[in-house]
């Protein structure tokens, strides 16, 4: 049948409509909220059961979080008396005047109060510094890692320890606690893991056969045992193995055990990298007649550690969270803090300990959200600006 | 043949200081000189220190009487009798009974988590998701202490202890219950069970191999459990009971008889469980993920439920994927066990690096076999993992 008379066709015969009607609306119940409902929690009835029973459960958890946090809890009070059931004759949720009379205890631990402005200037400090890195379109991004990476620590050493010939009192690493402590902590292992973690990842890259032995043999001791054991190690064996005029402080050694540990699990994040890197572009380097190091610093790291973003914060996050370990061998870091806070007999109620946890738990919760969500966009970004 | 006679040009003349293998080699033997330098120096520090102290050295005191109590030991331990090297056993135990318990627990978790995330029912994949971003991002140290200080030692005090029918115990001191004692005639039902595991297995196999010929599928779920559960069950039934129950008894001061949980390992294992199951969660959607949707589509358009689809279809082909960083999660648990220092619980780290070092001074060799352990259970576990994994591995034409 050719085209002409197809055509003919339709004209002779009537029966075909030749003018569109508008579209029907669809059934009420196939769309809008309705119809959002019935495809997304109502398909079918073990979805019905589902669905009740996890709104139950959530229903309840979210009202008894609500009812411990805010409405049973207890918002102003000098002492244990206001947080007890007996005395207030009801159910006592979280005892917020606890918290409100030790927050500078959570932050500072015993730092001297005439000297507290010092650690407020630290945080300042490191905000600035890690929004000069972070934000992307901040001017001069270069001086920024130098600064966060070299003027910082320096800064920050001499404002937190003191330094007497500019006038500031020297405070004793016993006398930190709380935030100031796992704040130091944290940033001690993020600063010193990077650059170790690339030296060993190269180490283990290497191809002189020595080097590659010790990398390897450090990055998987380490990453074999639990952090806890890396930590009595520095607090209990670090003393004993330098000469005795230097016994390191306590702080001293817990960020030696962090750094190290982090350290090891930062190689293999930057291992990973670095393998992702195709052959080619350590061959181009060679090709036009880079050595090692030049290859390395201009061409292989910058690409390698570019791709490892997302996975370096997630690192981050695990050491951020792997400070409070410091806890166990008697430093006084936000964890710790709590722990003594809570059992102080000023405060001591059923509900004291809880509070003070959930405290901890929304300090974390917060930093360690952050930094995740701070990983997830970065993927996004890269994985946008390799799309051509 | 030298490359000079092919091609006639003499190769430019390197300074030695420029040659990278002599380089190479005095980089290694710095490196080689360095280390040795810093053991050197630490080990004599270390004897210099330790002698000073009047500590003594060496594996000693491994036979020596440790004169301390455990709270929960597998094995019989007394404080007046047993070594350290007893106490070293039961630390091991304890730590592998609540590492093997956490493991199972974590997983089931995890696999329900990880797929109720990927669920087309909203709620329940908001809901994973949410418990997956909250437990990730708390630190595991503090919900121990949560469910230990906040939950487990908040139960009421023994004289107000929660209990069912006077033999199900439930206060701060821990979780009691009725502890089954084999009476004579037990036996047979503990032979019926060996019997009908073998049996089992035996059944599994045939059934495989059946399915492998024909096609055709044999019920090997109901087969197996009316084998190892129904069947002793009928045979203990038979048998009179020959089993009786010994109640905890309440006393004035403690409770005695019966099983007893101590809440230091139920925190430690809730703890562990429910912090291992939010990162097993992610590894496990990930795995499913990276399944091609095509394969779920090619099986429904052969007529498969979801259920099976699921079953036979995608997660087989998603354990590939799972197996390598879900063996690195279980590796978490077991060196996050030693956690338990922080609450009390009586494992490896609790006993040999907090009692133990206390009493002998001997951090050297404390700390050395303690890291042993670990390191060991580690290689074993990745090695089992490797081996597991080359199985499952993808068999290319």
């Amino acid at each position: 049948m050719t085209m002409a008379e197809g055509e003919l066709a339709i004209s002779e015969l009537h029966f075909v409509r030749d003018q569109h009607l508008a579209a029907q609306p669809a059934p009420i119940r196939m769309t809008g909220a309705i119809g959002w409902v019935r495809a997304n929690l109502l398909s079918t009835p073990a979805n019905i059961v589902l669905t009740v029973v996890v709104l139950l459960l959530t229903i309840w958890v979210v009202w008894e979080l609500l009812d411990f946090l805010i409405l049973d809890a207890v918002w102003t009070g000098a002492d244990r008396e206001a947080c007890l059931m007996s005395t207030q004759h009801r159910e006592v949720g979280a005892c917020w005047p606890f918290v409100w009379e030790r927050l500078p205890y959570f932050i500072y631990g015993s730092y001297p109060i005439p000297e507290r402005w010092r650690v407020d200037v630290f945080f300042v400090l490191l905000a600035v510094g890690v929004a000069w890195l972070l934000w992307l379109h901040a001017p001069r991004r270069g001086l920024g890692a130098l600064y966060f990476f070299v003027v910082l620590p320096i800064v920050s050493y001499i404002l937190l320890h003191g330094f007497a010939a500019i006038g500031l009192p020297v405070v004793d690493t016993v006398l930190w606690g709380g935030v100031l402590v796992t704040i130091v902590v944290a940033t001690v292992g993020i600063v010193v893991s990077l650059p170790i973690g690339i030296l060993l990842a190269l180490g283990r890259r290497s191809h002189m056969p020595t080097v590659r032995f010790f990398s390897t043999l450090f990055i998987e001791f380490v990453r074999g045992v639990p952090l806890i054991t890396v930590l009595f190690m520095a607090s209990v064996m670090l003393p004993l193995f330098v000469p005795q005029e230097f016994e390191p402080d306590k702080l001293l050694r817990a960020l030696v055990g962090i750094a190290l540990f982090a350290s090891a699990y930062m190689a293999e994040v930057v291992r990973a990298g670095l393998q992702a890197i195709p052959k080619g572009q350590y061959e181009g380097a060679m090709a036009v007649g880079l050595g090692y190091t030049p290859m390395m610093r201009l061409i292989v790291l910058p690409q390698a550690l570019r791709i490892t973003i997302p996975n370096i914060v997630n690192t981050y996050i695990g050491l951020f969270k792997d400070t409070t370990l410091v806890t166990i061998i008697g430093i006084f870091d936000l964890l710790h803090t709590i722990e003594v806070a809570r059992i102080d007999p000023k405060w001591a109620t059923p509900v004291t300990s809880t509070t003070g946890y959930a405290v901890a738990a929304m300090f974390y919760l917060v930093f360690c959200y952050g930094m995740s969500r701070y990983a997830r966009a970065t993927e996004a970004r890269l994985r946008k600006g390799d799309k051509r | 043949m030298s490359s000079e006679q092919v091609t006639g040009i003499r190769p430019p003349r390197v300074p030695l200081y420029n040659d990278p293998r002599v380089r190479s080699v005095i980089y290694q033997l710095a490196l080689a000189a360095i280390i040795v330098f810093l053991v050197y120096g630490a080990t004599t520090n270390a004897i210099d220190h330790l002698q000073r102290a009047h500590i003594a050295s060496g594996f000693g005191f491994w036979n020596e009487t440790a004169g301390f109590n455990i709270s929960q030991s597998l094995i019989p331990f007394s404080s007046t009798i047993s070594t350290y090297g007893t106490a070293f056993w039961v630390g091991l135990l304890n730590t592998l009974l609540v590492a093997a318990l956490g493991i199972v627990l974590a997983t089931i978790l995890g696999f329900l988590v990880g797929i109720s995330r990927l669920s087309k029912n909203w709620l329940v994949s908001r809901v994973a998701s949410g418990y997956v971003e909250t437990i990730r991002n708390i630190p595991l140290l503090l919900q121990l202490l949560f469910w230990y200080n906040g939950v487990l030692k908040a139960l009421p005090e023994l004289r107000n202890s929660y209990s069912i029918a006077d033999a199900i115990y439930l206060n701060n001191r821990g979780f009691y219950v009725p502890e089954p004692i084999a009476r004579p005639g037990f036996g047979w039902v503990e032979l019926v069970f060996v019997v009908g595991i073998v049996a089992s297995v035996a059944f599994y196999f045939w059934a495989r191999r059946r399915q492998m010929q024909t096609g055709q599928r044999a019920p090997v779920l109901w087969v197996t459990l009316g084998l190892v559960i129904a069947l002793p069950f009928i045979v203990l039934l038979l048998a009179g009971v020959p089993i009786h129950f010994e109640s905890p008894q309440a006393g004035r001061f403690n409770i005695s008889g019966g099983i007893e949980v101590v809440p230091e390992f139920a925190a430690l294992l809730f703890g562990l469980s429910i912090y291992t199951a939010a990162f097993i969660a992610e590894v496990v959607r990930a795995g499913i993920m990276a399944v091609s949707q095509g394969q779920a589509e090619a099986a429904y358009s052969l007529g498969i439920k979801p259920g099976p689809t699921l079953r036979l279809i995608v997660v087989p082909q998603a354990m590939r994927v799972i197996i390598p960083p879900l063996s690195s999660q279980y590796l978490n648990l077991i060196k996050n066990s030693s956690l338990a220092v922080a609450i009390g619980y009586p494992d490896l780290v609790q006993i040999f690096t907090g009692t133990v070092l206390n009493q002998t001074g001997q951090a050297v060799e404390v700390v050395a076999i303690t890291m042993a352990v670990y390191l060991t259970i580690s290689l074993v576990t990745s090695g089992l993992m490797n081996l597991y994994n080359q199985r499952m591995a993808l068999v290319e034409r």
